[in-house]
């Protein structure tokens, strides 16, 4: 390996820290938990079957809760993963964009152009128009 | 210590698995299989990948189970619809699968172990999938694979589009 | 590592994570007198203080509140889904630095819980986990509104996720690095703060954070109006009181997170670091209550649009015009 990566952590020098992560973790799933354990001690139960029912501003829930939703839902979670995707190989490529120059910016404007295509076609087809 | 924390997320990502399998209700199913996808995150942080491991959770956690999350939602499949399609045919077929992956994997880790030039241990190389160098592999030697990648999500995009949409005139 | 080195770990996360839950408790009472204020109201101003103990009040209310949990709820993800929304927000602090790193007896102590070098990789992935406690907590509730609201949440949550991440790779290409530490290190001056290298980038991450948090204009997941109260409806007592608290810490790191990378981060003259660190973050977090105060909600479908066709396109020409001005 050349040594222009000199003087970054390495791998398992990182390590220490991400203990830090999980200790931190560990901290606030700790904290949740004692919070409800301690509000279950004090806090009053005496359910009924009127205070268990679905909340639909005071009047008798009318059907059961399922609802058929707008497809556009899952068209929209559909055409996220895919730009996900694209913002996920952006990433790598910025961060050494500085040392790869224009021949960079060159290969990812050919990557976002065909991209950009994809966007323009959902454009048009009017899967980004919510009505 | 390595070891106890790499022992402690494989028991969580196995244990994780399972739920997956045995859980009566799909979306508590696609949680645990969330949780699976973040030990196996932890996993690839343990080895040293961590762009690999954040790219676990953006992409796998973070994004497709929302969209698995979604599907549920929107066919709001409940347990008794779920019971009935399990035939005995799919038990046994799903067995059998299941046994001949498990062998599979028993091969690989036995030839993992052994000795010599046949074996896959291979020492981790220094800077393995650190950053930069994923990213300089990426854009000089394996251009030609990322720049075709776009096209793959191009024709993602158009086949999303087709099939949520037919032929883009109908109104509904 | 030893007892000392121990004891400052102990230390520096009890200090951090005391500094947060204060922040959070008093954030409710700031924005109500705030929006008060803007209103031309009083506010909430009788216990203790000016009101300052209202916040301790209120905890202890929501504490000493029955727990409901509705008939048809799942019960095992109704539990957990509060804590699925405030978790991920509490990890995000871990990676930010704080203050300048400190001499505490002899050891050099660093004030960050943990100085990762994929730090801005870290926030986008917990981030990206967020949604879950909204998607679970109204999926969870098996009733109307908070199944709407969870779902409007969570479109609006990814939509604008990928501009969030989009803004973020400009600020990358500038920064060549992923290390918060190393940001703030590059913002030495007031002129290399990264906003007067990414002014378009940050007006789209900020517009982002907005959206991320689910505040106006973007608190389509909470319309009163329409949807009662959004996912969170069903919840009562604490775990009511833990989406409360997601959500406001959820702007409290958003803010810190925009300071860190746009805003010098803890760096500033004559005053102690913790002190610029926390009057940028205050800042920010007075500007989330001054447009709740001023701008109205978005509609379902602008919000749709404006995520996708305004916000998506100008991210990556902001790419292409960062990447033009440094290859120049």
């Amino acid at each position: 390996m050349p040594d222009r990566f000199a003087g970054r952590l390495t791998a398992l020098e990182m390590f220490g820290n991400y203990a830090y992560t999980g200790i931190w973790l560990l901290i606030g799933v700790g904290f949740v938990l004692v919070t409800f354990w301690f509000a279950s001690l004090i806090r009053p139960q005496r359910p009924n079957p009127t205070k268990l029912e679905n909340y639909e501003c005071g009047e008798m829930p009318l059907s059961a809760s399922y609802l058929q939703f707008n497809v556009k839902y899952y068209i929209f979670a559909l055409i996220f993963v895919i730009f996900d995707v694209e913002v996920v190989f952006l990433f790598p490529w910025a961060v050494v964009y500085n040392s790869l120059g224009l021949f960079a910016l060159i290969e990812m404007l050919v990557f976002l152009l065909i991209l950009i295509f994809g966007l323009a076609y959902a454009w048009k087809k009017g899967a980004l128009q919510w009505v | 210590m390595y070891m106890a924390i790499f022992i402690l997320f494989a028991i969580m990502s196995i244990a994780g698995a399972i739920m997956v399998i045995t859980l009566k209700s799909p979306v508590s199913s696609a949680i645990a299989l969330i949780f699976v996808l973040c030990c196996i995150a932890g996993l690839f942080a343990l080895m040293g990948a961590l762009f690999m491991a954040a790219l676990q959770v953006i992409v796998y956690a973070g994004a497709i189970m929302v969209l698995f999350l979604f599907i549920i939602m929107l066919l709001n499949l409940k347990d008794e619809i779920l019971g009935e399609d399990e035939k005995k045919v799919t038990r046994v077929f799903g067995s059998i699968l299941g046994i001949a992956f498990l062998l599979e994997i028993g091969f690989f880790v036995r030839r993992a172990l052994t000795v010599g030039s046949e074996s896959l241990m291979y020492p981790v190389p220094e800077q393995f999938a650190s950053i930069e160098v994923i990213s300089t592999g990426l854009f000089t030697k394996f251009l030609f694979a990322f720049e075709i990648t776009s096209v793959l999500l191009l024709v993602a995009i158009i086949g999303a589009i087709m099939l949520s949409k037919g032929e883009g005139k109908t109104e509904y | 590592m030893d007892l000392i080195d121990i004891g400052i770990t102990v230390g520096k996360v009890v200090i951090i994570f005391g500094a947060l839950m204060g922040m959070v408790a008093y954030m409710t009472l700031f924005e109500r007198r705030v929006i008060a204020f803007i209103q031309g109201r009083i506010g909430p101003n009788r216990v203790g203080f000016q009101g300052l103990l209202q916040p301790i009040a209120d905890a202890v209310k929501l504490l000493f509140k029955e727990d409901v949990t509705p008939a048809g709820a799942n019960k095992f993800l109704f539990a957990i889904a509060p804590m699925l929304s405030f978790i991920p927000t509490l990890l995000t602090i871990a990676v930010i630095p704080v203050a300048e790193s400190s001499t505490i007896f002899g050891r050099e102590v660093d004030w960050i819980i943990s100085d990762i070098n994929i730090g801005i990789l870290f926030v986008l992935a917990v981030t990206a986990m967020e949604v879950y406690g909204i998607i679970i907590g109204g999926w969870a509730s098996n009733s109307k509104y908070p199944l709407l609201g969870a779902l409007r949440a969570s479109a609006q949550m990814i939509s604008y996720e990928v501009s969030l991440g989009l803004a973020l790779v400009g600020l990358l290409m500038v920064t060549g690095t992923f290390s918060m530490t190393e940001i703030v290190a590059q913002q030495s001056s007031f002129l290399q703060w990264n906003i007067f290298k990414q002014p378009l980038g940050f007006l789209l991450f900020i517009i982002g954070a907005f959206a991320e948090v689910n505040r106006i204009p973007f608190d389509l997941p909470e319309a009163e109006a329409e949807l009662v109260g959004g996912y969170n409806t069903e919840f009562s007592s604490m775990k009511f009181a833990m989406y409360f608290m997601g959500e406001y810490a959820a702007m409290i790191s958003i803010s810190a997170i925009m300071v860190t990378l746009y805003f010098g981060g803890w760096q500033g003259p004559i005053l102690p670091s913790p002190i610029w660190f926390l009057l940028k973050v205050g800042a920010f977090l007075f500007t989330f209550v001054w447009v709740r105060g001023t701008l109205p909600r978005f509609r379902y479908d602008q919000l749709m649009r404006f995520g996708w066709l305004v916000l998506l396109p100008l991210a990556l020409f902001n790419i292409f015009i960062t990447g033009v001005i440094m290859v120049l």
